[in-house]
C-alpha cells in the first residue's frame, strides 16, 4: 500500500510541518475553485450590467452595493428551490446531464496557466486537452435535451450537436495555426513563445511587450478564433441552442433549481475557459502588455485575470449589440466561410515558417 | 500494486463493463452513451501506456465528433427495440464468426508477445525516450510514412466527397438564397422615398 502513501503526500502535503514536499494538490486546486466560481459571480453580475448598460437600464442593484452581491442571491434562491423532474423524463440522465456540463467545464481549468507555471497540470498536451474538453461540452447538453423528453429541448439538443461539432473544426485549425508559430502543445509554452519572439523584438522595441502576442501577425485567426468561440459556447449571437424566441430555453426548458444552476455555472465557465483560450492563445497569457516596472509590478495572475475579463467584456458586448443569427446562416458561415479562411491561414502560415525560418520551435533554436 | 496499475485496472474494468452494457442495454441512446463511456475509458488506457497524443485524439475525435454524430442519429430515428431483437437469432452465426476471427487474431497478437519477445516492436522505429510523444509521432508520420499518410488522406476525401455526391439532390424550380446578391444590394437601387399627399395614395 505504498502507493496510497505517496499520493496522499501529493495531495495533502503540508510544507510548513516537514510532512510533504510541496503544496499539496487538493489546497492548490481548492483555491483555483474557490476563485473561479466567485471570479464566475461577479462575471455572471457583469454580464447582466454590460447588457443592461447598453439598454440604458439599470440592471440588478439591489441585492448589496450596486448589486454587487445579485449572483450570490441568485444562488441561494436556486439552492432552495424544489428540483422538479418531469414524469417522463429519463431521471438518471436528466441529472446526469448538468452534472457533466459543470464537470467538464472545471475540468478544463486544471490545464490553464494562470502565471507561470502555474497549472493544477502542466502538461505536454495541454491546448489539445482543452480543445477535448470542450468537444465534449456538447454532451451535457445533447443528453440534457433528450432526456427532458420534450420537444423544445430535443430541437435544443439537435442544434446544439450540429452547430458545436461544427465551430470545434475552425476552433481546432485556428490553434493549428497557432501551434506551428510556437511548435509546442504545451499552454506555458505557447505564453513563452509570446514574449520570446514576435514583431516587438523583430522592431527592436522588445519592452512594447504587447505587440509580440499573436493577435497581430494572425489577426484573421484571432477574429475567426473569437466568433469560433461565441457559437461553441452557445453565447449569443449565436444561441439558437436556448434560443427564447423560438425554443422557449432550448434544452435547458425543463430544468429548475440545483439542475438549472448547474447548467447555468458550467456554462459561465466554459465561456470563461474559452476566454482564457484566447488569452493564452492571442494576448500572451499572463505577460503584461508592456515590460516596464510600473506594469511588471503587477502579478502575472491578475493580469491573465484582467484580460480574460476583457475578452468577456468582447463576449458580452456582442450579446448586447449583435441580434440573433438565423441557423442555417450559422451553419453557412462556420463551413463556408471560416473552414476555407483558416485552412487556407494554417497553409499560408505554414509557408511563411518554413520560407522565413521564423517561429520559436518549441524553444529549440 | 503502484497507482499506474491501480487506475489500469480502473480504467479497464469500466471499459470492459460499458462494452458489455453497449450490446445489452435496451434503450439505444443508453447503448450509445455507453460506448462514449468505453471511448473514454480507452482514452484513459492510451494515457496509462503513456501514448497521451493518442489518448487525446481519440477523444477529440471519436468522443467529440464522430460519437456526437452517431449520438444523433439515434436520437433521431425511432428503433423499435422489441423486432430488432427478433431478428437476433438469424443473425447469430455471422455475428459469431466475426467474433471467433476477431479473438483468434487477438489471441495471435497476444501470442507473439508470449512465443517471440525479441520480436515485438522490431517492424518499429527505435523510440527517443526524451522526445515527447507528439513530436515523434509526427516525426515518424511525416518522414518515413508520408506517402502512406497522404495516400489514407486521399482515401478519406474520396470517402468524403462520395458520400456528399450520393446524398446531394439537385432541385430544379425552388427558390434558393444567394447570399452575393443579398450583400451586394444597395439601398439606392431597392428603396424610394416618396412625398404622400394626405388622402391620395400613390
Amino acid at each position: 500500500m505504498d502507493f496510497i502513501l505517496s499520493a496522499l503526500d501529493y495531495l495533502l502535503g503540508i510544507p510548513f510541518l516537514g510532512w510533504g514536499e510541496q503544496i499539496g494538490f487538493v489546497y492548490k486546486a481548492l483555491a483555483l475553485l474557490v476563485g473561479l466560481l466567485i471570479f464566475t459571480a461577479f462575471i455572471l453580475l457583469g454580464d447582466r450590467k454590460v447588457w443592461a448598460a447598453v439598454q440604458m437600464r439599470r440592471g440588478p442593484n439591489v441585492v448589496g452595493p450596486f448589486g454587487l452581491l445579485q449572483s450570490f442571491a441568485d444562488l441561494i434562491k436556486f439552492g432552495v428551490k424544489e428540483a422538479v423532474i418531469p414524469a417522463g423524463a429519463d431521471k438518471v440522465l436528466f441529472l446526469l446531464a448538468p452534472l457533466i456540463t459543470a464537470t467538464l467545464a472545471l475540468a478544463g481549468w486544471a490545464v490553464v496557466p494562470v502565471d507561470n507555471g502555474w497549472a493544477m497540470a502542466n502538461i505536454n498536451i495541454g491546448i489539445l486537452y482543452l480543445l477535448g474538453i470542450s468537444s465534449l461540452g456538447v454532451y451535457g447538453v445533447i443528453i440534457g435535451g433528450w432526456a427532458s423528453n420534450s420537444k423544445y429541448p430535443f430541437f435544443g439538443a439537435l442544434r446544439a450537436a450540429a452547430q458545436m461539432v461544427s465551430y470545434e473544426v475552425s476552433i481546432g485549425l485556428v490553434i493549428i495555426t497557432v501551434l506551428l508559430c510556437v511548435g509546442s502543445l504545451n499552454l506555458n509554452d505557447i505564453v513563452i513563445a509570446q514574449s520570446e519572439m514576435g514583431l516587438a523584438h523583430a522592431l527592436g522595441v522588445p519592452w512594447l511587450s504587447f505587440l509580440n502576442w499573436f493577435w497581430l501577425p494572425l489577426f484573421p485567426m484571432f477574429v475567426v478564433f473569437y466568433i469560433s468561440a461565441l457559437a461553441e459556447t452557445n453565447r449569443p449571437p449565436f444561441d439558437m441552442v436556448e434560443g427564447e424566441s423560438e425554443l422557449v430555453a432550448g434544452f435547458m426548458t425543463e430544468y429548475s433549481s440545483t439542475p438549472y444552476l448547474l447548467f447555468m455555472l458550467g456554462e459561465y465557465i466554459a465561456i470563461l475557459l474559452m476566454c482564457a483560450m484566447t488569452t493564452i492563445l492571442f494576448l500572451g497569457g499572463w505577460a503584461a502588455p508592456i515590460d516596464l516596472p510600473p506594469f511588471t509590478w503587477i502579478p502575472g495572475v491578475i493580469w491573465f485575470f484582467i484580460k480574460v475579463t476583457l475578452v468577456f467584456f468582447m463576449f458580452a458586448m456582442a450579446k448586447a449589440i449583435v441580434p440573433r443569427y438565423r441557423y442555417d446562416q450559422l451553419m453557412r458561415i462556420g463551413w463556408k466561410l471560416f473552414l476555407p479562411l483558416s485552412l487556407l491561414m494554417v497553409v499560408i502560415v505554414a509557408f511563411v515558417l518554413q520560407l522565413t525560418g521564423w517561429g520559436w520551435h518549441g524553444g529549440i533554436a | 500494486m503502484t497507482l499506474p496499475l491501480f487506475f489500469f485496472y480502473v480504467f479497464s474494468a469500466i471499459t470492459v463493463a460499458s462494452a458489455f452494457m453497449v450490446i445489452s442495454a435496451r434503450n439505444p441512446v443508453h447503448a450509445v452513451l455507453f460506448l462514449i463511456l468505453a471511448f473514454v475509458n480507452a482514452a484513459g488506457l492510451f494515457m496509462l501506456a503513456g501514448a497521451e497524443f493518442l489518448a487525446l485524439l481519440l477523444i477529440v475525435v471519436y468522443v467529440g465528433a464522430v460519437a456526437v454524430l452517431f449520438l444523433f442519429v439515434v436520437m433521431m430515428i425511432d428503433v423499435d427495440f422489441a423486432e430488432l431483437k427478433s431478428g437476433l437469432l438469424s443473425y447469430a452465426p455471422i455475428g459469431m464468426v466475426v467474433g471467433a476471427i476477431l479473438f483468434l487474431e487477438l489471441l495471435l497478437v497476444a501470442g507473439s508477445f508470449v512465443i517471440a519477445p525479441d520480436m515485438v516492436g522490431a517492424g518499429g522505429l527505435p523510440i527517443d525516450a526524451t522526445m515527447d510523444n507528439t513530436r515523434a509521432l509526427g516525426l515518424v508520420l511525416y518522414t518515413r510514412y508520408v506517402f502512406l499518410f497522404q495516400g489514407a488522406a486521399a482515401v478519406l476525401l474520396v470517402a468524403m466527397i462520395g458520400a456528399i455526391v450520393l446524398t446531394l439532390r439537385h432541385r430544379t424550380g425552388i427558390k434558393r438564397q444567394s447570399t452575393a446578391s443579398q450583400l451586394g444590394r444597395k439601398p439606392s437601387e431597392t428603396v424610394r422615398n416618396v412625398k404622400v399627399k394626405s388622402g391620395q395614395g400613390l
